[in-house]
């Protein structure tokens, strides 16, 4: 299934899109407590109003290079199989449409990391991947080449 | 619905629970006026009301069973078992009524004359004289008392208490909140409304709590009737005992255990309790007798159902399990009793031959465990075969806050449940406890034994392991203690645990997560996680039977204290013979006749070298093994203790030298193991010396090479001939070939037949029928001992307990000799 509404992000200079029915909410990323033994992806866990939220490092489920300040980033809240999980990003931007014509698949060079979280590209001014929350969650995936 | 019919509806359903308990109490004791008043005036209520509210059918046979009661009441009938039993049916029809009622807002179509009629039958019937039913004596209720009192308390919907518990949870951490501020801002004019309103808000929480908390009886009030009617249905007379009943248990949980336990009743009452002819058989009471208690200790309720029937058939149980291919025969072979009773807790496996309506379909005790562990319970079994099974229940008092230690390590802070938490202690250079290391492994002596210490730290993989733990948690997991090394120690905080996402469920080492007053998240730790991780989780461990048997029985392991002396080889002792590690002055080393000896709780201990080469230090303090049989204490000196290995011991050389049981490999080291008894035997003129037993023959029978290797020489030295076997079945060789012995000894947990097997095999046979069987096991736990007994074994006696053993050996013989 195709989403008609995307919440763009940035991560390390890469615009992605998340399905915005998925999202429940976008925050300031605030105190994070690690959590010790946790895969390395696994950010920690924090306290969104009450809820606890377990927060994922989006950089390194993406095998980028982690960034040397978390301050300042944002955190998009989705949620999956009625869990929240807090998706760490560099920036949010803004919900934009998308039309099915905009999506196609993904290239075949692209990182086998990367294909595996990608739902496809829309082409936008930029080039946007749309991410696969379900992928993100689940995927075993591929060390980053 | 009419609102009028709604209420009638509500209160009657609650009249009749009562009416079902008080008529089973009735039929025990007819002679109890009180009873028989609050029957008839419930009854008479539901008769009247029904009147009010136009329900003629419900009237009707309200009144038919009222009528029946008041013959009674006024002497003019007597209660027999059919007036019982009719009653009870009348009620039941009331309730068939009633649901319909209550699902339609009419009453149903048709009649109910024959109830009415049975019902006139019953007390029409000519009857045996009223003396047979000899008054016995009967708990007294609280009912009985209570009735008559004014009404005390109000209607409450469930949601309203669900959602004032919330609420005030929430408030409970704002407070938190509010006064971590205040320990920043230190303002004094906050300070004291705040406390206050800490300390109202902390009643508050009580108060809400309690009016989550029923007594357990709640959930225990169904059962009386239950088992009555079984007992009707099975034709089996069966009492139900209930103690405890007033102990408090949080509502939600309470529905939770409500049907777990009436299906353990059943299961009881179906195949525990066996037929009376089968029970007066056996020398048993012909009346069945049920259990069931609840008591509160600690922050946990805990439930026991013992039943006095037959017990559970372990063989059975395991044909099972293998026919349904959840064993293979050489697993099942390997499971000890106890782990193969725990079988019952799989899916599929009843041990009923025969489905009756009541049980014995298989669904159950699986679905009873998995309730009983969804609300953070334990549920464990112990069974013995012809006397009966017990199963104990362990739940926690409530599930929504938990008290919690706040301790913080590698800069991080992390909760451990209050529950877990025995003690704190202090380390380092201004306590009198220090983390000492041997080889990498921390410990702890502490009150004379030693402590496995863990750095938290180290663990979890934060921080350096080493250094900065100034504080040492000492958690108990099941039946083990360890000590947890942290940085540093906060308060403790009240904390309402809420589960941890699942893909964070793999970390056995937490058990959850929880939002502290500051508003950070904070992880819980798991202790029993925790000692499962480390592999120091102890034989109380409850985790599936299932899962790895064979390492347990085949692969025994044996906790070796390793060390060294007088030479640069490490030297091994079991850990168990080892009384305590002391340290004693070189200036306080005396001689005596030429030999070194201490001063030791008022005694003259010989301080022993290992090859008689080692002398005394003369300065500093002299490290010593102290070994301690019950009549002498002797004191080994060693140059420093090296390490505590749980390992499986095989000598692999045995040694020409008499204080050598041989070499094994232990932490891939040869390693000398040394044989205490020699050293025992040295303690000066109190031992007398080896009389001669006449050559008497005893077998020794036990998996393990390095026991095998210590019995020998022990036995030989006190004048017996050993032989060994290394399993059941090389023993049973050695009966068809014709060997005959004096004495058996039995290790317990062996791989192939265990020793309860064993037993049974030799007793079953008329060769080795008479010969006295002493059964050694490190398990001498008092359930352990009666399986035992029960399959043949004359007597106990724990593994390592030298003098115990030749005692018993030689009580054996002595018993002959009478």
């Amino acid at each position: 299934m195709i989403p008609a509404k995307l919440v763009t992000v940035v991560l390390g200079g890469q615009l992605l899109g998340i399905d915005v029915t998925q999202v429940q909410d976008v925050i300031r990323l605030g105190a994070v407590s690690p959590v010790p033994l946790a895969p390395r992806w696994i950010a920690g866990v924090m306290n969104l109003r009450g809820r606890i939220v377990t927060a994922i490092d989006l950089r390194a489920r993406f095998g980028l290079s982690p960034r040397q300040d978390r301050a300042g980033s944002m955190c998009v809240v989705v949620e999956h199989k009625g869990e929240p999980y807090g998706f760490i990003v560099d920036d949010v931007g803004d919900v934009i449409d998308v039309d099915p014509e905009q999506i196609e698949p993904n290239p075949p060079t692209l990182d086998r990391r990367w294909q595996q979280v990608s739902d496809g590209i829309v082409k936008l001014d930029v080039l946007m991947v749309l991410a696969s929350v379900r992928a993100i969650m689940d995927a075993d995936l591929a060390v980053a080449a | 619905m009419d609102e009028l019919l709604g209420d009638f509806l509500t209160e009657t359903a609650e009249n009749l629970q009562t009416v079902d308990n008080e008529i089973v109490l009735f039929e025990r004791d007819p002679g109890n006026r009180d009873v028989l008043n609050n029957i008839f005036r419930l009854v008479h209520t539901i008769k009247g009301t029904c009147g009010f509210l136009n329900l003629p059918r419900l009237e009707r046979l309200a009144h038919a069973a009222e009528t029946v009661l008041g013959k009674v009441r006024d002497g003019q009938a007597q209660v027999t078992p059919a007036v019982v039993s009719e009653t009870l049916s009348a009620i039941d029809g009331i309730k068939v009524i009633l649901a319909a009622l209550e699902a339609s807002g009419k009453e149903p179509a048709g009649d109910d004359e024959a109830q009415i009629a049975r019902l006139n039958a019953a007390i029409a019937a000519p009857e045996a004289p009223k003396a047979e039913f000899a008054p016995e004596a009967v708990p007294s209720l609280e009912q009985d008392a209570a009735a008559g009192r004014g009404i005390q308390s109000i209607r409450v919907s469930v949601a309203l208490l669900e959602q004032l518990m919330t609420t005030v949870s929430e408030l409970v951490l704002t407070r938190n909140e509010l006064l971590q501020h205040l320990r920043t801002l230190k303002d004094d004019r906050l300070a004291v409304p705040l406390q206050r309103l800490s300390a109202q808000v902390g009643e508050l929480q009580e108060s809400v709590m309690r009016t989550r908390m029923q007594p357990i009886s709640n959930a225990w009030n169904v059962l009386p009737r239950l088992v009555r009617s079984l007992s009707v249905e099975l034709g089996k007379p069966i009492e139900l005992d209930m103690q405890g009943g007033e102990t408090e248990l949080d509502r939600q949980l309470l529905e939770l255990i409500k049907d777990p336990l009436a299906h353990m009743v059943r299961n009881a009452a179906d195949h525990g309790i066996e037929a009376a002819e089968q029970r007066m058989a056996s020398g048993k009471d012909a009346r069945g007798r049920i259990v069931l208690k609840a008591a509160q200790e600690g922050g946990h309720i805990v439930i026991t159902l013992a039943d006095d029937g037959r017990g559970i058939d372990v063989a059975r149980l395991k044909a099972k399990a293998v026919a349904l291919r959840l064993l293979t025969e050489t697993d099942a072979a390997q499971l000890s009793a106890q782990q193969a009773q725990r079988l019952v807790f799989h899916p599929g496996l009843s041990t009923a031959d025969e489905v009756t309506s009541v049980s014995g379909r298989g669904v159950g005790m699986d679905v009873v465990r998995a309730n009983i562990e969804k609300i953070g319970g334990a549920i464990d079994i112990e069974s013995t075969a012809g006397k009966g099974t017990q199963f104990t229940i362990r739940i926690p008092l409530t599930l929504a806050i938990l008290p919690a230690l706040i301790v913080a390590s590698g800069g991080q802070r992390f909760a451990v449940p209050q529950m877990a938490v025995v003690e704190l202690v202090r380390v380092g250079a201004n306590s009198e406890h220090v983390v000492e290391y041997v080889n990498n492994a921390a410990v702890m002596r502490l009150r004379g034994r030693l402590l496995p210490l863990i750095h938290l730290g180290t663990l979890l993989g934060i921080g350096d392991g080493r250094g900065g733990g100034d504080y040492v948690l000492i958690a108990r997991a099941g039946n083990i203690s360890f000590g947890l090394i942290v940085d540093n120690i906060f308060d403790t905080e009240e904390v309402v645990v809420k589960p941890v996402a699942p893909i964070l469920k793999t970390l056995s080492v937490y058990s959850g997560n929880a939002i502290l007053g500051d508003g950070a998240v904070i992880m819980i730790l798991d202790a029993n996680g925790i000692a499962a991780s480390l592999g120091i989780a102890g034989e109380s461990d409850v985790s599936d039977a299932l899962e790895a048997p064979v390492r347990d029985a085949a692969q025994e392991t044996d906790a070796m204290l390793l060390f060294r002396a007088g030479s640069p080889h490490p030297k091994a002792v079991p850990l168990s013979l080892v009384a305590r590690l002391e340290e004693f002055d070189a200036a306080a080393i005396e001689w005596s006749e030429g030999r070194p000896v201490v001063q030791y709780r008022d005694a003259l201990v010989p301080l022993l070298a290992v090859d008689g080469t080692l002398t005394p230090r003369v300065e500093g303090r002299q490290p010593a093994l102290i070994f301690d049989d019950g009549t002498s204490l002797v004191a080994l000196m060693v140059d420093e203790v090296l390490d505590i290995v749980d390992t499986h011991v095989d000598i692999c050389m045995t040694s020409d030298l008499p204080a050598r049981l041989g070499t094994a490999v232990i932490a891939g080291r040869a390693t000398e193991i040394l044989d205490v008894a020699h050293y025992l035997s040295r303690a000066g003129s109190t031992a007398a010396p080896a009389e001669d037993k006449g050559g008497r023959r005893v077998l020794i029978v036990d998996d393990s090479a390095f026991f095998r290797n210590m019995l020998k020489p022990l036995l030989a030295s006190a004048g017996y001939r050993a032989m060994t076997a290394a399993s059941a079945d090389e023993a049973l060789a050695l009966r068809e070939s014709g060997e005959c012995f004096d004495l058996i000894l039995s290790d317990i947990e062996m791989p192939g037949l265990s020793g309860v097997d064993f037993a049974r095999a030799v007793r079953g046979d008329d060769r080795w029928r008479e010969t006295p069987l002493v059964a050694l096991s490190s398990l001498a736990g008092e359930e352990h001992v009666r399986q035992g007994e029960a399959a043949g074994f004359d007597q106990y006696v724990a593994k390592f307990d030298r003098s115990r053993l030749l005692d018993a050996v030689a009580r054996q013989f002595k018993g002959e000799a009478a």
